[in-house]
């Protein structure tokens, strides 16, 4: 349930720079890695808490988003070179911190696990439950967040932009600086997912974090539940949680060991998407029930 | 009456092609200025640089007295100048409404004002009971149409209007005639409006330009520049359509 | 000479000689993505797929990886031919990121498909005779990259040949530079595209079967090379054969200088630290052209 909501969070914060400001990254797992870190070093080298680590984090990634939005849309990088750009950061950063000895290097972070049935939640150390409820609390927010956007003057520029960029700078909408905005919450989203993976696991190691499968996991939801509406990210999740368990009990009962079985499951349904549900399926389903977002 | 849009010799070249040589002329507020001239005169090229979408090479464009040479699209249209494309670019994947609503926003502070506003111009151009219809769902005329209302919803001093007539029927011209007059005529609307459709230049225009090969040939009253040798001789002459 | 210059050219060559391997894996990247428009996300693991045949065909058939050139470029050719029209080529109307997601997909369902079906542990080919170095003078050059560099440029010179000089090529090469055009005139794109696929993909295959002379195989080098394949097609420049090897052989001979100088796991960095900058300040490459 937890890795459910963290997935739904994480696609959430994706979607709008995607399904919103139209711009396909698949370098999100940068800002997951920075998060998880920014926070960590601060816990683990210097005791501040997570609550207090956690605005490192944002503004750390806030900066990093900025970074690479005004740099790609300054010097025109877009489409599948945008993406290539957001693989190419989410790369480098993952290679240079393997060689980071002070964040840990290749062997990892490592943070210190209190009892596990106490519930410290100033330092979020503590019961999978206290986690649940955090994560809960994030999603819920996240969607909360997500419909405000879209109905506001952001969500019509935004998709104004994805549409047609040059019609919309025609209307008088400064295309650099809603990119720009889209790309920053997205990035300080993420953070807080990076932070939340830090101390939910309590180890980090580059390899994990910073990896493009990270990436790939992040968009899966979005994509396959709908990219661009609010409810789609969630739904997306929630199809692969499902699949994923039901994969792993199948596997479990009839006592086979497959690595990556739950990974060719999830292909095969964005394969199946892509070509026959392009929009998702949430898309398709509140199309059919004439639900409106 | 005083010169809203002032041009001065203003050009364009793509690699070594003169697009625009050298063409001056003014606007008047509340006039209603067509562009007139074969394709490839360079009609729509000015268009892009009075839009801020191409930068002059050369030349200076005064708008209510401000130079807007080198401003970015979205600047211009802040200071006042509304455009359509030639080939119409629609919100494909937003509704009628919400097309227009994009435009409202430049001027409405808010959703709700956006929408309510946005709602009357999509009424006032005849596209009022397709409103919630995705653009991609409209007909050709149709998507002209919600060109002209979501530019019109950025409550635009200057209009500039490429080619909104191409493809509708007779007796649609003659409604869009009519709304052009009336948006001009009561809400001052200026209008500066590249066209083909002569009937409809003949019938609103208080002044014509008009181009060849770049370079402005004639320009004057409707009558006056019908008869004129240069303008036969290129244009008229050939296809005259009224 | 001098021990110093003597190693720094055996390193430079060694790099040199994977450079060209890379080469022709961009090549066939760049040629699908400059005919074919499509930016195929699933190229390194076609290529992990080739590296597992060829690993196959030898513990079956004792067939070694450089006869078995010939019969994994057929079956890669066949391979990429048949998904490009039955799944690939409806994409060619919708929107770009659409395409990325659908081989996406691909290069996922591939991966898993060969991590599933062989594991993850290893595997390579061993050729006791491939072991024994090639003495140029004071130089040794390992035999296993010379056939494997030998056999990669042979490929792309034959694939240069093919576009340069054959009816097909040129119908190709003009379908590339206009779709409409091409068709106006009576060229069948579809087919032409689904050829140009076919042959990237066939590059990939003779590239993988090479490169399993060179480095132990795992499911995981897929993602990896497509990566390497996008760096070197962009740094060497988009649509331009010749960028393409040169972009391999730049970054096979980078990668081996860090590698002898430097931490060999940070020779990474480089390569994305190149791609970022070319994609910022250069977008056409080294030898591409205009955008």
């Amino acid at each position: 349930m937890t890795l459910f909501l963290f997935f739904a969070y994480a696609g959430q914060a994706w979607n709008i720079m995607m399904g919103f400001a139209g711009q396909l990254s698949l370098g999100h797992s940068l800002y997951l890695g920075v998060g998880a870190y920014a926070a960590a070093a601060l816990y683990f080298h210097f005791g501040i808490g997570p609550w207090a680590g956690l605005w490192l984090a944002i503004a750390l990634c806030a900066l990093l988003g900025a970074a690479i939005g005004a740099l790609a849309f300054r010097y025109g990088v877009a489409g599948v070179y945008f993406t290539l750009l957001t693989i190419a950061f989410a790369e480098f950063a993952r290679i240079g911190l393997d060689h980071f000895a002070w964040l840990g290097g290749s062997g990892g972070m490592f943070l210190k696990v209190a009892e596990r049935d106490r519930v410290e939640l100033l330092n979020l150390r503590g019961t999978p439950a206290m986690f649940y409820y955090v994560i809960l609390a994030l999603s819920a927010a996240a969607l909360a967040l997500s419909a405000w956007l879209l109905h506001s003057r952001a969500g019509y520029y935004w998709q104004a932009i994805r549409e047609n960029e040059d019609a919309a700078q025609a209307l008088g909408i400064n295309t650099f600086r809603w990119k720009m905005l889209a790309v920053v919450i997205s990035a300080a989203m993420t953070a807080l997912a990076g932070v939340f993976s830090a101390f939910y696991y309590s180890s980090l190691f580059p390899e994990q974090l910073f990896s493009i499968n990270r990436s790939v996991e992040i968009i899966l939801g979005p994509i396959i539940g709908g990219v661009g509406t609010i409810f789609g990210p969630i739904v997306g999740a929630a199809l692969l949680t499902v699949l994923a368990e039901g994969t792993n009990e199948i596997v479990v009962a009839f006592g086979w060991e497959v690595p990556g079985i739950k990974q060719l499951i999830y292909g095969i349904v964005l394969f199946a998407v892509i070509v026959f549900l392009p929009h998702g399926i949430w898309s398709a389903l509140a199309g059919k029930l004439k639900v409106r977002e | 009456m005083s010169v809203l849009l002032n041009v001065q010799s203003l050009s364009k070249s793509f690699r070594g092609l003169r697009a625009v040589a050298n063409v001056s002329f003014e606007v008047e507020e509340g006039a209603i200025v067509a562009l007139i001239g074969p394709n490839g005169a360079g009609k729509t090229t000015i268009f892009n640089m009075l839009a801020g979408a191409l930068r002059p090479d050369d030349g200076a464009i005064f708008f209510a007295g401000k130079s807007i040479h080198g401003l970015r699209p979205d600047q211009v249209c802040a200071l006042g100048i509304g455009r359509t494309f030639q080939i119409v670019r629609p919100f494909a994947g937003l509704s009628v409404l919400d097309n227009v609503i994009v435009g409202a926003l430049r001027r409405c502070a808010r959703v709700n004002e956006a929408r309510a506003f946005a709602a009357t111009i999509v009424d006032k151009l005849g596209l009022g009971s397709k409103r919630d219809f995705p653009a991609s769902s409209l007909t050709l005329p149709d998507r002209k149409q919600l060109e002209v209302a979501r530019a019109l919803a950025t409550r635009p001093k200057l209009l500039l209007l490429d080619e909104v007539m191409a493809g509708l029927r007779p007796l649609e011209y003659d409604q869009l005639i009519a709304f052009l007059q009336e948006i001009n005529q009561r809400d001052g609307v200026t209008i500066l409006w590249i066209e083909h459709v002569m009937r409809a230049v003949m019938a609103l225009a208080h002044k014509v330009i008009v181009l060849h090969h770049g370079e402005l040939i004639a320009q004057g009253s409707p009558a006056h520049v019908v008869l004129d040798a240069a303008v036969l001789e290129c244009y008229l002459g050939e296809d005259l359509e009224l | 000479m001098s021990l110093d210059f003597v190693n720094l050219a055996n390193v430079v060559i060694s790099g040199l000689l994977t450079g060209i391997v890379y080469g022709l894996m961009a090549l066939g990247l760049s040629v699908i993505f400059g005919v074919a428009r499509i930016v195929n996300f699933a190229h390194g693991e076609m290529m992990a797929l080739a590296m597992y045949l060829s690993v196959l065909l030898f513990s079956t058939f004792h067939l070694e990886p450089l006869f078995a050139v010939a019969p994994v470029a057929v079956i890669f050719f066949i391979f990429g031919y048949v998904l490009h029209g039955a799944v690939i080529h409806p994409f060619v109307t919708r929107p770009e990121h659409s395409q990325f997601i659908l081989l996406l997909a691909l290069a996922i369902i591939m991966t898993n498909s060969l991590l599933i079906l062989f594991g993850p542990d290893a595997r390579a080919v061993s050729l006791d005779y491939l072991l024994e170095p090639i003495e140029l003078g004071p130089l040794l050059i390992d035999r296993g990259k010379l056939y494997a560099g030998l056999v990669a440029f042979g490929a792309a010179a034959g694939l240069f040949t093919l576009f340069r000089f054959t009816h097909t090529g040129t119908a190709v090469r003009a379908s590339a530079d206009n779709w409409l055009g091409a068709k106006v005139v009576g060229l069948d794109v579809k087919r032409l595209y689904a050829l140009a696929f076919g042959l990237g993909s066939a590059c990939g295959g003779i590239a993988g079967c090479m490169m399993i002379l060179l480095v132990d195989l795992t499911p995981g080098l897929g993602p990896a090379y497509t990566l390497l394949a996008f760096v070197i097609v962009i740094v060497g420049g988009l649509g331009s054969m010749t960028g393409a090897l040169a972009g391999g052989v730049l970054i096979g001979v980078s990668e081996a200088l860090a590698g002898f100088y430097v931490a060999p796991s940070a020779k990474g960095m480089f390569s994305f630290a190149l791609l970022i900058l070319v994609l910022l300040f250069r977008p056409r490459g080294l030898l591409g052209n205009k955008l």
